[in-house]
């Protein structure tokens, strides 16, 4: 059984804060089908279409009948651990930190036998189900956990390296305001973070939700305005330092294309609240995220976006704010590899419309605030890089995958 | 007149005259005017630092600003009201700047603001202000003091579900000043010139209304307004040159004579 993780106690500061390591594993341009996979927490496997053999790792070709079609596709995870092994020492420096480290051979039902990292609850000879995760250096890697999950899993080491989860760590939610804020801010008090900070703009304004969002366990409001670059500076002066999550809520929701608008005012507020939010929001915060990547069991762990998912196809009757959204996913994109060296995921949650106000003239089905946070609570336990919630976001995602001209044009329809 | 010119030099530098500053700092935080969000949003105040002796630019610090024409301590030309929109000369830039220098007569409500957030300017107030103070002169702005920049921000702005709450003048009264009165503006500590509650008036917000429809000017967020007399203080407010411009932020300047 896997050792509940205790909240860590106050940091000693004649200690040197640990500088972020990470696994050096290059991938080939095949093999980042399983980093896609991984990205969105699906596991797949190559399968040949021809001969219908399911291999790993990946290659080029069908290693039985040499044919070229193997796309990656869902496979069944379960296995069994066939050996295991504990690693005493190693000569890359993020391993050589974390000896005793297991690793293990895992014989799938589908077929293929996998190297990879195992769960500390799972022994030789056992029945396993084999995950793929991005490890802290964003790379596809393979663990076994238990067939049936154990008491505080989670908390086990190996497991937590790969993860996010919020458990004992420091949230942000930079925007209270909003009834995702609010619903956010709920959520990660129930994850069990230690401290939910959750940023109030224009506090002389009064909003719906405030006192209930006060009662929250664990909130603590704190000044800062996603438009107010000194607002910003100085919250990320104040409490940067232990912030180990930011949940990017602030929003900017308004209907209208690029023509029909009249003048540049709303769009520059959708800019100013989305895009360079977003920019402040990593100057100011995202130095320190990167720093403490390894900073113990509360390292800095995950800068969180929420998008539209229109970011990825523009929907004309909200038109400016899809553009919008999609420069805050470009910008996404490159803060994630900002981020990477400090082992700090950046993840993009994308939703059709939500059940709030800005919405209100959209027919269902719509995503609710409360399904919209349990969705980035699980995305971060899983160590997520890009998650879709609810239908009208599988539902573009999947046919962008198909055919993104034919879903540009069903989009004006 | 050359020898009055600088005999008020003469003042002022020798504190014969003493210099009030009517206005509030330009900062983020300071409220705006909010509308309902489906409306056009005046810009709040926001600074970028340009660069601050380092690698943007190693030996100087300057900020680009961004912020609405209706924003801090700001002005109000006849233009920024449909009442106003065909007036000759009604923008900020082509207003004479005569205008800009103007005597004061302030009319003291704090106590009754402070006992009622709602306190409405009326009429019969105004008369018994003239009483006391001597009659309100043409050409005079009207400031109405209510202490209203003393206020933590959240109660300044005064906003609760039925909306602001905030002290300023009826319609009678707006409408009396302009036309028996002849006044050269109306000015408040408050977000606006108007009652917080203004937009239920007839007509709504009638400080804008009749103020602009005369081609008179308006003056808001202002503070400091108890360090001034009721009579005798002159208002200097040139608004920015902005080309059309409805109104600007700007710098408030009250002369005073040195009590002897």
């Amino acid at each position: 059984m896997t050792e509940p993780l205790v909240r860590p106690k106050r940091k000693d500061p004649l200690r040197k804060t640990r500088q972020p390591l990470y696994p050096q594993l290059i991938r080939s341009r095949t093999a980042h089908g399983l980093t896609a996979a991984a990205a969105q927490g699906r596991f797949e496997l190559q399968t040949c279409l021809e001969c219908k053999t399911i291999f790993y790792p990946p290659r080029d070709a069908c290693p039985k009948c040499l044919s070229a079609r193997v796309p990656f596709v869902p496979v069944d995870n379960n296995g069994t651990l066939l050996a295991e092994t504990t690693i005493r020492t190693s000569t890359d420096p993020y391993f050589r930190e974390r000896t005793p480290w297991r690793t293990g051979l895992t014989k799938l039902d589908c077929g293929p036998v996998v190297l990879s990292h195992i769960h500390g609850d799972v022994r030789e000879g056992e029945r396993v189900r084999l995950d793929l995760k991005l490890d802290k250096g964003g790379a596809p890697v393979m663990i076994a956990l238990p067939e049936k999950d154990t008491p505080n899993m989670a908390d086990d080491p190996h497991l937590r390296e790969m993860t996010c989860d919020p458990k004992f760590r420091r949230v942000l939610i930079t925007d209270g305001r909003t009834e995702v804020g609010q619903a956010m801010a709920e959520a990660f008090s129930k994850a069990g973070a230690t401290i939910v900070f959750v940023g109030i703009a224009d506090p002389w304004k009064p909003f719906p939700g405030q006192d209930r969002l006060r009662q929250i366990e664990r909130v603590e409001i704190v000044p800062l305005d996603v438009t107010d670059t000194e607002s910003i500076t100085e919250q990320a002066e104040q409490n940067g330092g232990r912030i180990d999550i930011i949940v990017n809520t602030a929003e900017h929701v308004r209907g209208g294309g690029i023509m029909q608008r009249r003048g540049l005012t709303v769009a520059r507020e959708e800019m100013d609240v989305r895009y360079f939010g977003l920019m402040r929001l990593a100057q100011a915060f995202g130095p320190g995220l990167r720093a403490r990547g390894a900073d113990g069991v509360n390292s800095s762990a995950a800068f969180v976006n929420l998008l539209s998912v229109h970011a990825l196809m523009n929907w004309p009757a909200y038109g400016a704010y899809s553009a919008a959204e999609a420069a805050c996913q470009s910008a996404a994109q490159c803060l994630r590899a900002e981020l990477r060296p400090g082992g700090v995921k950046v993840m993009n949650v994308f939703f059709g419309p939500l059940e709030t106000e800005w919405f209100q003239t959209v027919p269902p089905p719509k995503v609710t605030p409360a399904a919209l946070a349990k969705a980035v609570v699980q995305a971060l336990q899983r160590g997520l890089e890009d998650v879709f919630v609810g239908d009208i976001a599988e539902d573009i995602r999947a046919r962008l995958a198909v055919n993104p001209k034919a879903l540009e044009r069903e989009l004006t329809e | 007149m050359a020898s009055d010119l600088l005999a008020f030099a003469r003042g002022l530098s020798q504190g014969a005259i003493r210099i009030v500053d009517l206005t509030q700092t330009l900062t983020q935080d300071f409220p705006t005017i909010q509308l309902p969000p489906e409306f056009g949003q005046c810009a709040p105040f926001r600074l970028e630092e340009v660069s601050r002796y380092d690698e943007r630019g190693p030996a100087w610090y300057w900020n680009n600003i961004s912020v609405g024409e209706h924003c801090g301590t700001h002005f109000d030309a006849p233009i920024h009201w449909i009442s106003g929109k065909d007036l000759p000369n009604n923008a900020v830039d082509t207003i004479d700047p005569a205008n800009f220098i103007a005597p004061a007569s302030v009319v003291d409500c704090s106590k009754e603001c402070a006992a009622d957030p709602d306190f409405t300017l009326t009429i019969p107030f105004v008369e018994t202000w003239e009483k006391q103070n001597g009659g309100i002169a043409a050409g005079d702005w009207v400031l109405l003091r209510s202490d209203w920049s003393k206020k933590p921000y959240a109660e300044y702005a005064g906003l609760r579900s039925d909306g602001a709450h905030t002290p300023g003048p009826d319609a009678a009264v707006v409408k009396w000043l302009v036309e028996e009165r002849d006044v050269h503006g109306f000015g408040t500590e408050t977000i606006g010139t108007d009652h917080g509650q203004g937009h239920h008036f007839n007509p709504p917000f009638p400080a804008h209304f009749y103020m602009h429809g005369k081609g008179r000017y308006g003056l808001q967020c202002l503070t400091n307004l108890d360090l001034l007399p009721p009579k005798g203080a002159v208002i200097v407010s040139a608004p920015l040159k902005i080309k059309n411009g409805s109104g600007s932020p700007l710098r408030v300047l009250a002369l005073v004579e040195a009590s002897p």
